[in-house]
Order: structure tokens, then C-alpha cells, then sequence
């Protein structure tokens, strides 16, 4: 064993004289050589923090409930307009046909209206991995948009954004949670 | 030493340990059944601001590899070699003995000296003496553990080491804000490098450990910043049409593999940080993400769905044949190198539980290594002992880290919000 080497059996009173000058050989090499060159990144980082990266004035979202502002369509619940979430079952893309007409009546507007733009924010639920969730809620978005497209939308009053796992709807650990953040927010852009 | 296996040890640091800022407590909720008795005398000090020896015991006791001798149990408490009774320690089964001095050498300095024994057979195994100044102490504790560590495991500690994670505050509501933060080790000197109310993810250290790249969606769409740790100054190095993701830096520090999704579908490219120049380096249909360089930086590991579920794939980093590396469960996503390349830890998914596994190179053979629902985020620490990785549970989710062979588990539980995606620094 490498720890009988380093170990010289004598008589406790001889050993400790031994450790202090082992205590003294290593001194300043350990010191100045490691820790102090260290010691720079507290205050550092603490620099860097104060300079500040907080983005919260410029990032915050300001147009939340944008369409609602559009016209009373967008808030009859019995207007698919009224409806601006679209829902995705598990490690899918797909649409489901329930939503047909939800994104019909989106794309209708849209076409009547060329100069009004929407984000299609996808979103997954919180099971697997974070960077593939957004990959995966960048499909559900693109999967609205051809659809839309396909019914005469121009692209250009399309944009896309994946958020993946980010920024659930709803908080929770459970199916009845997972099943609503597995969406494509239809969000309307202030003109 | 079976008892120590299933026994919940909680060591909470803000209660002995004075003048701290405790972003966290950590519990040892498995430790290995060969777990060495170590006794760590209290350090005698003259009103230092940190309290040295019981950071280290916190350390030690921390990596599972340990049991610590608790402060009363002490037959006596020498600061001296010379005061050391051998006997004594003997007949109170310790292994190992610690004991140490702490003295204010004025000008904010301190002169700090601790010797390691062997307690049967009565010889010094360490001993060092060394100064810091107050705001370096526990960074001082850290290294002492870090030496203490490798002397009886022949492992490289990581106490000294720090770590990058997303906090969120708020997370159930409209307000919510989010941090990227490094913190030491153990959790303590937590420090936000950016915050934002659109989400933040996937820090990445660079191999110096000076920098750490980042996914912002601050401007409302997918970017990656590169900031700089000591200047607090960064560089939006991408952000184009669609996903910009996934940063990873390869291992000499130059180039970051990332995912960008402009041609179509999330493919992985490089770029090269001081031409930026991009190459295209997947070219399927398919999602291609999460790359991850191996540490001679001759191979790229990455998540691809392209045979239905999401796999992990390997391709040269210079490009050409893309080759399947995980063929058992239904989901393997995230894989990333442990530090001599022989496995990779990745998140392995069997359609209802998300955990992490470790997949011997040699034989692709796969290990789970824990128990979650949830697990994601495992980051190797940099002597490959351990893993780090974020879960969740009862609608909380807290920072966990597992040794590689399953046997060490810990739980690191914030004061406040959610945490995840933890990264552990070079």
C-alpha cells in the first residue's frame, strides 16, 4: 500500500518533530501557487453581477392577452378565434383533429388581415430532456404553420419559437399538468 | 458499517457553520457501506469568520466516502501533534485524525495549519500549513478537503470546485425571473451572472472554467451568449432563424457545438469562437440536438430521433459517419462524457420514468443509476466520481448527485424556488 511508504514508524514524539518540518516544506508552494490564484473569481464573478445582465426591463412580454384587444370574436367561446391553444399528445407533433378548425379560423383571419403578424409558441411538458423538448416544441409550432400555410397564410406573418419545457402553463408533476403544457400558443403580435 | 447505507444524514450548514450564506443543504441519503471513520478536531481559532474544521467535516462527510466522528463523541481535542494520544483514538475506532490551527495574522490575513493521521499506525499522513485571507477561508476549507480527499481515496476532491444552475423565482407566476448562478461546490457563495423573465438554459463552463455559455431567450427568441465570469462581459455568439441551443464547448476551448434549426430541422454544427465560422456537421431530417464533445475532441455524441425515439448517436467531430451508440429504452437523450471517456451518463427513459444511466464504452452496457421520475441535466464532476443532475419531486425540483457506481447518493435542497439543469465547473 502506497500509505506504508509515506509512513515512517518511529515514536510519536519523533514524528511530530518530523511533521512540522513536513508542515514547513510544503508551506508557500501550496499557498500563493494555488489558493490565491483563485481568489480572484469571487469578487469577479460578484463584478460581473453587478455590471448586470438583468433583463428585465427590455424582456418583459407585452402582449399576453393581445387578440382579446382584436374584436369580440376573440373573446366569444363559441368563436374558434376564442381559442388560441392548440394541444399535442405525448412525443408527437401531429395535430389533432379537434383543432381543424381552431387553426382554420386563425388562418382565416390572418389572410383577411396581411398586415397582423403571430407567434406560434411551442411548448412540451416536462418529462425527458430539456434542449430536446425544445426541438420537440419547435415541430408542434412548424406543424401549425404548414397547416396555416397550406390554407393560404403568407409565411411572412409567421414566426416561430420553441420554448420547449420552459415555460409550462401549469405547474404540476401529473398527466392532468403534462397534458396542458404540451401546446402551440397562438400568440397575436401588436400591429 | 452497513448502518451507514439508507441512514438520512442531514447536515444542515447554517447551523454551525457561522457567518455563511447557504443557498443550500445537502443530504447524504446513500453512502458506501465501506465508509472510513475520520475524526476532524475543531480547528482552535481565535474568532475567525469562517469555522474551518467544520466546513471540511461538512466536506467530507458530504462525499459519502466518510463517517465523521461527531464533536462530542471526541475523547479529547488536541490542536498539537504533540497533544495527540494515539491510544485513545484507537480504542474510539477512528481511522483517520484531523487537527488544525487557525491564527489571525493581522491584515486580514490568516495562518492556518492541519496535520493528517494515521491513527493505527500512529504517523502523520499530512501536513500543511498555510495562509488566506478572510474572504478566501472557506475556499481554504475546500482545498484542505480536496487534500485530505485524494490522500485516503487516491481520488482527486472536488470540494474546491463550483457549479452553474438555472434557478427560477416565482416559477407559478406571471413575475417569474430567472437566474443562471454558480455557486461553490457545497453550495454556498451563490452569485447570479444573469437574469431574465424569458427563460434561461444549458450553461456551459468552458474547459478553464473562465467562461460559460448560455441560452437566453431575453429578446423573445433562442440565442446563446458566451460571458466571461470575472468581467461579467459577454458575446452573443448565435442566434439565428429558429432553435439556437445546446452549447457545448469542446475541450480545448476553442469551438462550441451547438443546435440550430435555420436549415429546417435541428441539426448540430461547430463554431469556431475566434473565426466564427460555422460548420455543418448533421445533415438528417430529423431532430438532431444536445451534443456533447469527448475528451480528446475527436468524437461528438448527440441526441437524434431519427429511428422514431429519441438515441444517442456518435459522429467525428470532423464529420462523416453517424453511428448508433444505444439501442436498450425507449428514450436516451443528453449524453455527455465522463472525464476519461470510458462512459457516457445520459437521461434514460422507459416511456414513464426519466433517470440516469451510465454507459460503459467498452461493452455499451447501461447502469441506472437512480430512482427519480424525473431525472435530467447529469453533469459529470471533474474526477468522474460523481454526477450531478437535477430532479424533481412532490412538484419540487432540487439538485441531486450520484457516484458513478450508484452506491453515493446525495440530495442538495435550495432555500428557495426551483433549480435545475446544474452544471459542475472544471
Amino acid at each position: 500500500m502506497k500509505l506504508n511508504k509515506t509512513i515512517i514508524a518511529l515514536a510519536i514524539s519523533a514524528l511530530v518533530l518530523s511533521a512540522c518540518s513536513d508542515t514547513d516544506e510544503k508551506d508557500t508552494s501550496l499557498l500563493d501557487g494555488n489558493l490565491n490564484a483563485n481568489s480572484g473569481i469571487n469578487d469577479a464573478s460578484t463584478s460581473g453581477l453587478n455590471k448586470g445582465y438583468g433583463m428585465n426591463g427590455s424582456a418583459m412580454s407585452g402582449n399576453g392577452d393581445y387578440a382579446s384587444t382584436l374584436g369580440p370574436e376573440f373573446n366569444d367561446p363559441n368563436n374558434p378565434l376564442s381559442k388560441r391553444t392548440i394541444y399535442f399528445m405525448l412525443d408527437s407533433s401531429e395535430v389533432m383533429p379537434d383543432f381543424i378548425n381552431v387553426i382554420s379560423a386563425h388562418s382565416q383571419y390572418l389572410i383577411a388581415n396581411p398586415a397582423q403578424h403571430i407567434t406560434l409558441e411551442g411548448n412540451g411538458d416536462e418529462r425527458g430532456s430539456r434542449e430536446y423538448n425544445i426541438a420537440l416544441g419547435e415541430q408542434r409550432a412548424k406543424s401549425v404553420a404548414s397547416l396555416m400555410k397550406a390554407r393560404g397564410v403568407s409565411e411572412s406573418q409567421l414566426n416561430i419559437v420553441s420554448y420547449g419545457e420552459e415555460k409550462p402553463a401549469v405547474l404540476g408533476n401529473n398527466e392532468a399538468a403534462w397534458e396542458k403544457n404540451r401546446r402551440v400558443e397562438v400568440a397575436y403580435q401588436p400591429r | 458499517m452497513s448502518f451507514f447505507n439508507k441512514v438520512l444524514f442531514l447536515i444542515a450548514f447554517n447551523l454551525f457553520v457561522q457567518n455563511s450564506h447557504a443557498a443550500l443543504t445537502i443530504e447524504i441519503s446513500e453512502g458506501v457501506s465501506s465508509a472510513l471513520p475520520v475524526a476532524i478536531v475543531p480547528f482552535s481559532s481565535t474568532g475567525a469568520p469562517v469555522n474551518i474544521s467544520a466546513v471540511v467535516n461538512a466536506d467530507l462527510e458530504r462525499s459519502g466516502y466518510f463517517k465523521m466522528m461527531a464533536e462530542q463523541a471526541m475523547p479529547s481535542k488536541p490542536n498539537a501533534a504533540s497533544a495527540v494520544n494515539f491510544n485513545e483514538w484507537q480504542a474510539a475506532s477512528q481511522n483517520y485524525l484531523v487537527i488544525g490551527q487557525l491564527a489571525d495574522a493581522g491584515g486580514g490575513q490568516y495562518n492556518i495549519q492541519f496535520q493528517l493521521f494515521d491513527v493505527y499506525k500512529s504517523g502523520q499522513l499530512l501536513g500543511y500549513r498555510m495562509t488566506s485571507t478572510a474572504a478566501d477561508l472557506r475556499k481554504t476549507a475546500h482545498h484542505i478537503s480536496d487534500l485530505i480527499f485524494e490522500k485516503l481515496t487516491g481520488k482527486k476532491g472536488v470540494f474546491s470546485g463550483r457549479i452553474a444552475y438555472i434557478t427560477t423565482t416565482n416559477p407559478a407566476s406571471k413575475q417569474q425571473s430567472h437566474q443562471l448562478q454558480v455557486a461553490d461546490a457545497d453550495g454556498f457563495n451563490p452569485q447570479t451572472i444573469a437574469t431574465s423573465v424569458e427563460p434561461l438554459m444549458s450553461p456551459s463552463w468552458s474547459p478553464d472554467g473562465k467562461k460559460i455559455a448560455y441560452v437566453s431567450f431575453e429578446r423573445k427568441t433562442a440565442a446563446i451568449y458566451v460571458q466571461t465570469l470575472a468581467s461579467g462581459e459577454r458575446a452573443r455568439v448565435a442566434e439565428f432563424p429558429g432553435i439556437n441551443g445546446a452549447p457545448a464547448w469542446s475541450p480545448d476551448g476553442t469551438r462550441l457545438a451547438l443546435t440550430l434549426s435555420k436549415d429546417g430541422s435541428p441539426d448540430i454544427f461547430i463554431l469556431n469562437l475566434s473565426t466564427h465560422a460555422l460548420t455543418k456537421l448533421t445533415r438528417s431530417f430529423s431532430i438532431d440536438t444536445e451534443p456533447s464533445w469527448s475528451p480528446d475532441g475527436n468524437s461528438i455524441v448527440f441526441t437524434s430521433d431519427r429511428g422514431g425515439k429519441p438515441q444517442i448517436y456518435i459522429v467525428s467531430s470532423q464529420g462523416g459517419e453517424e453511428k448508433r451508440l444505444t439501442f436498450s429504452g425507449s428514450y436516451n437523450a443528453r449524453a455527455s462524457f465522463s472525464p476519461d471517456g470510458r462512459n457516457l451518463v445520459m437521461v434514460h427513459g422507459n416511456g414513464n420514468d426519466y433517470r440516469i444511466a451510465v454507459m460503459d464504452m467498452s461493452n455499451k452496457s447501461i447502469n441506472v443509476l437512480t430512482s427519480g421520475r424525473s431525472d435530467e441535466s447529469p453533469s459529470f464532476a471533474p474526477n468522474g466520481s460523481m454526477i450531478l443532475y437535477a430532479s424533481k419531486k412532490g412538484g419540487t425540483a432540487f439538485l441531486s448527485a450520484v457516484s458513478i457506481d450508484g452506491k453515493i447518493q446525495q440530495r442538495l435542497l435550495f432555500n428557495s424556488g426551483e433549480v435545475r439543469e446544474p452544471s459542475w465547473g472544471p
